[in-house]
């Protein structure tokens, strides 16, 4: 029987404050907390909490014929804690009811996969207790920001006890193979791979209000029967949660969507299952051969989103060479700032891809250019750095 | 398709982006096929004291005779300088007290055809007489040259009279091209005088030309020129055949330049106070403004204020070959324009390999990617911006490989393109 797979991805980066370098060595404080505290409030109240009412509601009309699975990002929690704490708890009270995996993945949405295995660990680690602290899980598969999956990322939540992990089904990844069914890692043939299928799943994300689009509007019926004439044992959805009442606003009619797909899905035999049982239900039919990374990020499905010109690459080496002092300072306010400084989507705002494309940039972007990304972060890295520097010194000198 | 222009300066002579334009805007229609009959006013060393005369391209002195498009240029171009006192940037209050003037105010009236332009032999006893003055020789001029040319194309108020004489008296079209507003020079102080020469220039005009968009708005929100009449030709850049500078630089500091004329329209102070701000914080920088202007005295005071002296030089009004050398010592160029119609000198700075960090309110703003933008007002985002180019050299080596390869794509001919089917638009409406 065809299974689907609903995967839903929350996460908010900490947004840094307008950091100049005069403030260098005077004030430590980087984030900006207002813009960080309206836009987590923003989240809950559009999206987290009439969506995840909406999968409640869900769970109580199909028991276990309806599972869902949820990254929640470490530094989303965080926010969530401080800034919404009512959403947290409907997240737990969504672990409660034994229909939800919350999948692992890095701590605080970065790119600690292309900096080294070390660096992947302590993210990855650092996010799974965090995980079992609030909801009493201990996650079983692995999804790496923003899809990132390579033959190598894959041996290494391999070698971390992952059994099954998330990756783009990117078209210069598949060839003319489908996303729609369960793959092996080459490196270590006891991973699973479940790859995303795009088209399906960006169908809704950025099409679904589109008026302009060909198969404008989107019935339930319709997109049923797209899935239904799909090949294959489990078609993969997986969504940036913010799809459900912000970037699809509420009054397009998304949540009910949601709930007439759903009904209908299940009504016509399908079952809602997690990578982890879908892994379980269906046989790998073969190796899938990953050897650069992909994504799903823009149209190129691969790492230049955030490692893509000089200044991206620069802030990172210089961010990733600190790894090793932080890691042996082991200080809570360095650990701090280590992490949201790691945040993927940081580099996301200093491409220089789309000059002329301010729409593909995504509307939580607080900067102008990539340049005043590039400029503010490295502010806050330099003072970062000067910090640990001094910690050290002070610290050799005891 | 040929077009009597009455326009500013040629080499050697450039004292700003007026006469820039005006230069690489010619070669781009000689390039086009278009023939130039150029008229530009002469207050220097015409001793014979002819009032007015033709000079043949190829008798022009110019240092640019090694380049390829110089003789398509010598067939296309032809010059008439009127002799006037009329400078690119002068404003009333200027000519007013410009001693200068009054003293060569003595020709007399031997011309070179037969005395026929031979009228009142003296300069204006002010700017607007002088305005005028020019405007009535612009008529005769195109009446007399009826035959030669198909469109008149004038270049800021000064020459506004001009070319409506010149329309007058020739029935021709007319292309009025603003660099700028008195709003960009003057603020909200605006001379009236001035705003209704300007006015009056464009609503004679077929079709007005403005060098941004930010202009373009103005145009028409503050002058009421019709929307359609209005049309964005941005400036461009021309590129000298000479290698790049071969500087030895004295001084392991990191330079950050200031150039342009010292005036409130360059906002000069904002950089004064940048550079204070940088100053208190990284060591090895130095600051240079190059140029000369009436807020000088104003800067200089206020740099010894803040005790920068020491890190801050001043350089005088540099031209040729110390431009391109200045820039080749500059490891940021800084232009913090209050109000800039467009700024051709990011790109020459661009072009030296030299990154940049323009105001927001400059229309150069509309055609770059590898620039830093700022509000012109927000001294602490400049600051920063310097300090990131001096700090961070991958971002400095991005905007040096980057830019470089975008101002090459900035091409006169292009520009001059977009201005040959204006002319080509407004004298099939003219025929009509």
């Amino acid at each position: 029987m065809k299974t689907l797979s609903l995967f839903f991805e929350v996460h908010r980066p900490m947004l840094l404050r307008t950091y100049r370098f005069f403030d260098m060595g005077v004030d430590h404080n980087y984030l900006d907390d207002a813009r960080n505290r309206t836009a987590m409030q923003r989240a809950a109240m559009n999206v987290y909490q009439p969506m995840n009412a909406l999968l409640a509601d869900l769970i109580r009309a199909h028991g276990n014929r309806f599972h869902v699975s949820f990254y929640l990002s470490g530094l989303a929690i965080e926010q969530m804690r401080s800034f919404a704490p009512d959403a947290l708890q409907s997240f737990r009270d969504l672990a409660a009811t034994g229909c939800v995996e919350f999948v692992a993945g890095t701590y605080s949405d970065s790119l600690a996969s292309l900096a080294g295995e070390e660096p992947f660990r302590d993210e990855v680690a650092r996010h799974t207790e965090i995980i079992r602290r609030e909801f009493g899980q201990t996650p079983r598969t692995l999804y790496n920001t923003a899809m990132l999956y390579s033959d190598s990322i894959g041996a290494m939540a391999a070698s971390m006890g992952y059994q099954t992990m998330l990756g783009e089904g990117a078209r210069h990844l598949l060839g003319w193979k489908s996303p729609n069914y369960v793959y092996a890692n080459p490196l270590n043939q006891k991973l699973r791979v479940l790859l995303r299928n795009y088209r399906l799943s960006d169908d809704i994300a950025f099409r679904f209000s589109d008026t302009r689009w060909s198969e404008w509007p989107l019935t339930a019926e319709k997109y049923l029967g797209w899935i239904q004439g799909d090949r294959g044992d489990t078609v993969n959805l997986c969504l940036d949660y913010d799809v459900f009442g912000s970037w699809q606003r509420a009054d397009s009619g998304i949540f009910d969507f949601v709930r007439a797909f759903v009904d209908q899905a299940i009504g016509s035999g399908f079952t809602f299952v997690t990578p982890a049982e879908s892994a379980r239900a269906h046989q790998p039919i073969g190796i899938l051969h990953a050897p650069h990374a992909t994504s799903w990020a823009d149209e190129e499905r691969d790492t230049s989103a955030w490692l893509g010109n000089e200044l991206q690459q620069e802030a990172f080496n210089k961010l990733y060479a600190q790894y090793e002092a932080v890691r042996q300072l082991d200080s809570p306010d360095l650990n701090h700032v280590w992490n949201f400084l790691q945040t993927a989507d940081h580099f996301y705002w200093m491409g220089t891809k789309w000059f002329t494309e301010a729409s593909r940039q995504n509307s939580n972007n607080p900067y102008g250019s990539s340049y005043d990304a590039f400029i503010n972060y490295m502010n806050v890295l330099s003072d970062f750095i000067n910090e640990i520097a001094r910690r050290k010194a002070a610290a050799t000198s005891r | 398709m040929r077009v009597l222009m009455f326009g500013w300066e040629f080499p050697p002579h450039i004292a700003g982006g007026l006469g820039t334009a005006c230069y690489g805007l010619t070669r781009g229609l000689a390039r086009n096929g278009v023939d130039v009959t150029f008229v530009v006013p002469k207050a220097y060393g015409d001793e014979d004291g002819r009032f007015a005369r033709i000079v043949n391209a190829s008798d022009v002195e110019t240092r640019f005779t090694e380049d390829t498009y110089s003789q398509e240029l010598q067939k296309r171009l032809s010059f008439i300088q009127i002799d006037s006192p009329l400078t690119p940037y002068i404003t009333p209050e200027e000519y007013a007290e410009g001693e200068t003037f009054h003293h060569t105010a003595h020709h007399t009236g031997r011309t070179l055809w037969q005395g026929r332009y031979a009228f009142a032999g003296a300069y204006g006893p002010n700017l607007m007489e002088e305005v005028a003055r020019y405007a009535i020789i612009a008529g005769q001029l195109a009446g007399d040259l009826r035959d030669s040319f198909d469109v008149i194309h004038v270049h800021d108020w000064l020459t506004y009279y001009a070319g409506i004489a010149a329309k007058r008296a020739s029935g021709k079209p007319l292309v009025v091209h603003i660099h700028a507003t008195e709003f960009d020079r003057s603020g909200e102080h605006v001379n009236q005088t001035v705003y209704d020469i300007e006015r009056a220039g464009m609503e004679a005009a077929d079709c007005v030309i403005a060098v941004s968009n930010l202009t373009r708005r103005i145009v028409i929100e503050r002058y009421g020129i019709a929307p359609e009449k209005v049309v964005t030709v941005h400036n461009a850049v021309r590129f000298a055949s000479t290698p790049d500078e071969e500087v030895r630089r004295g001084l392991d500091d990191k330079i950050v330049t200031f150039l342009g004329r010292i005036t409130y329209q360059k906002g000069p102070d904002y950089f004064v106070e940048a550079a204070a701000k940088v100053l208190a914080r990284v060591p090895n920088v130095r600051f240079v403004m190059a140029g000369s202007g009436d807020m000088m005295p104003h800067v200089v005071r206020r740099v010894a204020s803040l005790g920068i002296a020491d890190r801050f030089h001043f350089t005088g009004f540099l031209r040729g070959a110390d431009v391109n050398r200045m820039f080749a010592l500059s490891d940021v160029y800084v232009m913090p324009s209050v109000s800039e119609p467009f700024g051709i000198s990011p790109l020459e700075a661009m072009r030296a390999n030299v990154p940049v960090i323009i105001s927001k309110q400059s229309g150069v703003a509309e055609v770059l990617d590898y620039a830093l933008k700022v509000d012109y007002w927000d001294v602490d985002a400049l600051a920063d911006d310097i300090h990131a180019l001096i700090s961070y050299p991958a971002l400095a080596h991005l905007f040096a490989r980057k830019g470089r390869e975008e101002v090459t794509g900035l091409k006169w001919n292009d520009a001059a393109a977009k201005v040959k089917q204006v002319y080509e638009r407004v004298i099939a409406e003219a025929g009509r």
